[in-house]
């Protein structure tokens, strides 16, 4: 998936040549393995301060990029042109193929800790029933996010990577993101509701 | 869950697929049910029976979805492959973490026995998902 080839015409049907760009960005990826190490060592020896830095980093990055992206960038992009989208997405999308699996891994991983350590994870905790709740939210956000949009941001890459991406299989792929930034939306900000609770008891 | 899977094909010359993408993303909501109702448990055990059910389906749909991608034809499977091979590796990471803290935990016996076989699920299911809705819109020859 690293392979380099040319994207982003001055139309989608024309094939044109360009600077080339990564689907996965390789640069990107020491970063990750830094951050499966931390997140490791921090369970593994069971780290206090690096599993509350895990999952609160990783938690609001993660709520912030979706919310930001989905009410701000997602509605700006949808006035560009069709070329101007696709110069944006074959430089963005990459970026986020990184970006969120690890911030989403970060999150989860520390998450279950942090609860279990707090004592929420106990069925007497006042907290518990906030728990599940917050585990039904994440269960949502992890099928959109795994089952549906990350499958259309790899094949809008690879549809982009041909010499004539075809506009529009791309157009369509790209709708999904548009359909699910409403639950995506819904789901954030029940997390930030549910987090914010449980952070103040 | 996949819109690819929608009948699109006057609009993006797309030949018609089997529902591979939907089932093997039913597959993933299932043991995302499973793993909800465990976590939701612990430290306790959770009811094994409902977990051990949700298991099962989402083999199942595991199964029929790759005896329907087997059975296409003319397929992209030089690039289901990169992409399966790589998304794989991921998951694997991804999975291997939650497993950890599961058997951090103390998670064991048939509880981490079934965690194990969630994960696995978890692991294939997403790549599978990926490297497919990836090759089918790619050209077999």
């Amino acid at each position: 998936m690293s392979e380099e080839t040319m994207v982003g015409a001055p139309t989608l049907s024309q094939p044109h040549a360009r600077e080339k760009i990564q689907i996965v960005p390789l640069a990107g990826l020491p970063v990750v393995a830094l951050a499966v190490i931390f997140v490791a060592l921090s369970i593994g020896l069971n780290l206090r301060w690096g599993l509350m830095f895990n999952h609160v980093v990783g938690g609001g990055l993660w709520t912030g990029i979706d919310l930001f992206v989905g009410f701000v960038i997602g509605p700006i992009l949808g006035k560009l042109s069709i070329p101007a989208r696709a110069e944006f997405a074959a430089r963005f999308m990459p970026k986020m193929v990184i970006i969120m699996p690890t911030v989403v891994m970060m999150t989860l991983a520390t998450g279950f800790q942090v609860a279990r350590q707090a004592g929420n994870l106990a069925a007497s905790s006042p907290n518990h029933a906030w728990l599940i709740v917050s585990f039904c939210v994440v269960g949502v956000m992890a099928a959109v996010a795994l089952g549906v949009l990350e499958p259309a941001n790899i094949a809008v890459l690879y549809e982009m990577n041909k010499p004539v991406p075809n506009g529009e299989r791309i157009g369509r792929l790209m709708k999904r993101f548009i359909y699910t930034a409403g639950i995506t939306g819904v789901m954030q900000i029940a997390t930030l509701i549910i987090m914010t609770r449980l952070g103040s008891r | 869950m996949s819109a690819a899977d929608a009948p699109h094909s006057v609009v993006t010359g797309d030949r018609p697929m089997p529902p591979v993408a939907w089932l093997s993303s039913l597959a993933l909501c299932l043991v995302i049910v499973g793993g909800i109702v465990l976590a939701s448990y612990a430290p306790r055990t959770a009811p094994l029976g409902l977990v051990t059910a949700l298991l099962c389906v989402a083999i199942a749909l595991m199964v029929t979805a790759a005896g329907m991608l087997v059975r296409i034809k003319e397929f992209a499977w030089a690039t289901f492959g990169v992409v399966f091979k790589w998304a794989l590796l991921a998951y694997v990471v991804v999975s291997g973490m939650i497993e950890f803290a599961f058997v951090h935990d103390h998670t064991r016996g048939s509880s981490l026995l079934l965690v194990s076989l969630m994960l696995t699920v978890f692991a294939l299911s997403v790549p599978t998902t990926i490297a497919f809705t990836t090759a089918r819109f790619v050209d077999p020859t």
